[in-house]
């Protein structure tokens, strides 16, 4: 006869619970910001892992002639990339540790965002007139300061379209709301 | 300003303006002299970064100091056939305020037969403070010789 364990193992929630509160988060963070939805910026999550799509449109276009995508819209696509995957991995640690609740999140009371102190864009190739993909590292995240790094690349993940590093300003810690200041 | 210096600048501006990029973003392009630029774009909603402020987003600034920074290299007397951006640092110092116009001043600061290092600041209303500045490499692009001597 096998005694149960004096301390039992919490049950793990649903898959599926805890699949559609991560998304439900993700969402908050990606739909509130017009520039992103200007672009036309899609994140895909597996697990805490992030990638951003950018689908081609003509209006990002930057030579006509080539036809090539605007640097300025690699640069943006880069920027957007580091400062979402910079948020997204302060809101998992609060989302996960059970300190908010992705439910009461909308693009007015969500964490305030980290400011870009200074970005670099290192551009590698033409971007061609196809879709764009993105992933960001925290290569360090202070108090105050963190130091992002991003990739971007098309068809073939090992030829990098452009690589960027951006330095943002950490939001001040405390708790969740739509604060006034 | 006379009136080959106008056409000039009339050519370019209808240049920028057919960028789809630069149409979407509402650019306008406002000065440009030997190696030197000046364009605009104004406040738009479209283009929000923080809703809950109306602030502009990072990305549009860099497009418009991307943009700004080709062009000046496009004017430059040597007159490269093309330019394509090596890299470009942006700094950025305050948040542009909400509801203004956006203009940016860029100037290529060297030249050498095959890079342009360019200089951009980018203001609103408050001409005193910049909103964002940059440095770019861009490359100079020379029409191929059919025959080369």
């Amino acid at each position: 006869m096998s005694t149960p364990p004096t301390t039992p193992r919490k049950r793990p929630e649903p898959v599926q619970m805890v699949k559609s509160r991560r998304d439900a988060a993700l969402r908050a963070l990606v739909t509130g910001v017009p520039y992103i939805q200007f672009l036309g910026i899609r994140f895909d999550r597996r697990g805490d892992e992030l990638t951003a799509e950018l689908p081609f449109d003509e209006k990002l276009i930057g030579n006509p002639l080539l036809p090539a995508l605007h640097g300025g819209v690699t640069a943006a696509f880069l920027e957007v990339t580091a400062i979402i995957e910079l948020s997204w991995t302060l809101l998992w640690e609060d989302m996960e540790a059970g300190r908010i609740d992705p439910v009461t999140l909308d693009p007015m009371h969500l964490p305030r965002l980290p400011k870009t102190i200074d970005f670099t864009v290192d551009y590698l190739r033409s971007g061609l007139p196809r879709d764009a993909y993105a992933r960001a590292r925290v290569n360090r995240s202070g108090r105050r300061y963190a130091s992002v790094h991003v990739e971007a690349w098309q068809d073939n993940r090992a030829r990098l379209l452009a690589q960027g590093t951006g330095h943002f300003l950490m939001p001040p810690a405390g708790p969740i709301s739509a604060r006034d200041d | 300003m006379d009136r080959q210096e106008e056409t000039k600048l009339r050519v370019a501006r209808q240049f920028i303006e057919a960028i789809p990029h630069s149409r979407a973003l509402g650019m306008q392009l406002d000065a440009l002299s030997d190696g030197s630029a000046e364009i605009s774009m104004p406040y738009d909603l479209r283009l929000v970064g923080d809703p809950r402020t109306g602030v502009i987003h990072g990305g549009a600034v860099s497009a418009l100091m991307d943009t700004c920074c080709g062009a000046a290299v496009m004017s430059h007397p040597d007159a490269p056939a093309g330019t394509a951006t090596i890299d470009l640092r942006i700094d950025y110092m305050r948040a542009a305020s909400p509801g203004q116009r956006i203009r940016a001043h860029a100037a290529c600061y060297h030249v050498t037969r095959t890079v342009a290092f360019v200089r951009a600041t980018a203001f609103d209303d408050d001409k005193d403070h910049p909103v964002a500045s940059a440095t770019g490499a861009f490359t100079i692009e020379r029409a191929r010789k059919d025959d080369p001597a």
